[in-house]
């Protein structure tokens, strides 16, 4: 059941009228339902999967926040009268067993998703070395939908009660819930325990405001998704899709296509499931904040998939930097090689763990390991750099320049985009091969002898997307003057803000790539 | 506390880490430097600082980092 189906509208419209009509206490037992039958849909098997994943999750955090307790107890009780090595001893005694039962679960999940997707990019890997006779058969695996997002997002309750970050949820039913709630789990956000069970099991009186705000940005999203997205992707499909015909100027419009496809499709889906969340009253965590007005990659990354990118900081990044055998090379690095490169090594491994991790978790595919050490060396450079852009800054006393800015968000998003296309041509030489003609070929008669109405867009479909891209950027544009863009509207004029969202029903509904020769896409995201 | 003090003076001899409580805020400290000082820590003071505690609140100031050092002392 896609966002974008009507079967899912009104799917929406059922859960949303039932949710106010149900007893508050019993709201979040028709969420569960809800979840449930919209996994289901998509196919009744996938609820195998996502139940062994709540199931594991949920023993194992019971279990680790006895061991919590039992700590906290036992070093209360008798806190006169161990010795501090007697506590010390005690206390890694149960880190031990907690750790263990981590690493079991850890185990469980990670495998299930290692296995759904990516047994037959091992084997394809494992077939280059094998003769024709004795190639393997790849395997007919089900990848349950949102594996990826869901299977992080319940890892990382576990380890937040591991932490004694978070509280056990002790019931099983509830915390179904949170790991299977359908509006995030086509593509996420990947929520924290302690952030979305503040609202998801709370009853919450219908508000009209939240209500709107929640209708608001749904339609926003629907807006980006069917508008442009799912009209341009046509475009990038073809652009992608004959290499040999496609070169040069062709590669750098594909590029510029596709993220703006990207941002759209990623960004839309995202404003569906926050919007119909706070139809709810229910807070789901922001996904993005501005990407594509970063100055710099890192900029980028804390504003593009944030929950993702905070996930890999605090559960991979943070834990592999202060692992033991991790510290002992920090001090021997720095002992060896000096304090300036020494410091440098254990972070260098660490977020080489990261990248490869990123890239891994996006697809089985070598283009999206690739796409993440690209990003890693990026950064890394960008990172040895700042220095030299600090004395550039202050000789041509640009930092700050609005002129300047522009140059710096322009140069981000266009290194963005180009390692983006690693998502795109389907091996990685050939999109080495493929951005290396936008330096080689400059066949700029692309832009004026029609070959771009070729491409399954018409005239009027670009007329469309500009007016779209016009729309995204003045909105984002306000966003960055006023912060909540419908917040702003909303208090300066009711009237306003239900005409701007008619107008955009309206031009979802007659501008939305529908109708012969369009399909309403799969978002790009839930792929992963 | 001064052994505290030398470990961060040795990363920044410059800074004013008695009355700095911007830290990581500023950008004084980076990522290189906080695993550094947590090396350090776990090697002068005996004190694992668990990947949890890596938040801008704990390493902003030396004062909120020796308050982390006791407190996992002391846990």
């Amino acid at each position: 059941m896609l966002f974008t189906s009507y079967s899912f509208i009104a799917f929406l419209a059922v859960v949303i009228l039932l949710y106010y009509v149900f007893p508050k206490k019993a709201r979040w037992t028709l969420l569960l339902v809800a979840s449930c039958a919209f996994y289901a849909f998509a196919d009744y098997r996938y609820l195998f999967f996502i139940a062994v994943t709540a199931l594991s999750a949920y023993f194992a955090a019971l279990r680790l926040e006895r061991l919590n307790n039992t700590q906290k107890e036992y070093i209360g009780k008798n806190k006169d009268i161990l010795s501090s090595e007697e506590k010390k001893r005690y206390k890694e005694e149960i880190k031990k067993k907690k750790w263990r039962l981590l690493l079991l679960c850890l185990f469980l999940n990670l495998g299930i998703l290692s296995v759904t997707k990516y047994t037959n990019f091992v084997i394809a890997n494992i077939n280059h070395f094998l003769s024709d006779a004795s190639k393997l058969s790849p395997v007919d695996l089900i990848i349950p939908m949102g594996i990826s997002f869901y299977t992080f997002q319940t890892l990382s309750y576990v380890i937040d009660v591991y932490r004694a970050k978070t509280s056990a949820q002790h019931n099983f039913f509830r915390l179904f819930l949170f790991v299977s709630f359908f509006p995030q789990l086509v593509q996420g956000p990947i929520s924290r325990y302690g952030d979305l069970s503040e609202t998801l099991y709370e009853g919450h009186s219908f508000s009209a405001h939240s209500f709107s705000m929640g209708l608001m940005r749904v339609l926003w999203g629907y807006f980006k998704k069917v508008v442009i997205a799912d009209r341009i992707i046509t475009g990038v499909t073809s652009l992608i899709g004959s290499p040999e015909q496609y070169k040069g100027v062709y590669v750098f419009i594909a590029t510029m296509f596709y993220a703006f496809e990207l941002y759209c499709d990623f960004t839309g889906g995202i404003d569906i499931t926050i919007g119909i969340a706070e139809m709810m009253g229910i807070k789901v965590a922001e996904n993005f904040n501005l990407p594509y007005f970063s100055k710099n990659i890192k900029e980028y990354w804390n504003r593009w998939h944030i929950t993702m990118g905070t996930w890999f900081t605090d559960y991979i990044f943070y834990p592999i930097s202060v692992c033991g055998p991790m510290l002992k090379l920090s001090k021997w690095s720095r002992q060896h090689l000096g304090q300036n490169i020494g410091k440098r090594v254990t972070v260098y491994l660490s977020s080489l763990a990261v990248w490869l991790a990123t890239g891994i978790w996006h697809g089985a595919a070598w283009n999206f390991i690739v796409w993440g050490l690209m990003n890693y060396v990026v950064i890394m450079a960008s990172q040895e750099m700042e220095p030299l852009y600090a004395r550039f800054h202050k000789r041509f006393n640009v930092s700050g320049k609005p002129l300047y800015e522009v140059f710096q968000i322009i140069r981000t998003v266009l290194l963005m985009s180009f390692i983006r296309m690693f998502d795109c041509y389907r091996d990685v030489p050939l999109t080495f091969r493929m951005v290396g003609t936008v330096f080689t070929t400059f066949n700029f008669s692309a832009f004026t002898d029609g070959s771009l109405l070729k491409i399954g867009l018409t005239g009027a479909d670009y007329i469309v997307l500009l007016a779209g891209f016009v729309i995204v950027l003045s909105v984002s544009l306000v966003k960055v003057k006023v912060g909540n863009v419908r917040e702003y509207v909303y208090e300066n004029s009711n009237v306003l803000f239900y005409v701007l969202a008619a107008l955009l029903l309206i031009m979802t509904v007659v501008f939305g790539a529908y109708g012969v020769g369009y399909d309403s896409a799969q978002f790009i995201y839930n792929q992963f | 506390m001064k052994e505290l003090l030398n470990i961060l003076l040795e990363l920044h001899p410059d800074v004013d880490f008695e009355s700095c409580d911007t830290l990581v805020d500023d950008k004084i400290l980076d990522s290189f430097d906080i695993i550094t000082i947590i090396s350090e820590i776990n090697d002068r003071f005996d004190v694992v600082i668990p990947a949890e505690e890596i938040v801008p609140k704990n390493f902003n100031s030396a004062e909120a980092l020796f308050s982390l050092i006791e407190r996992l002392e002391n846990e």
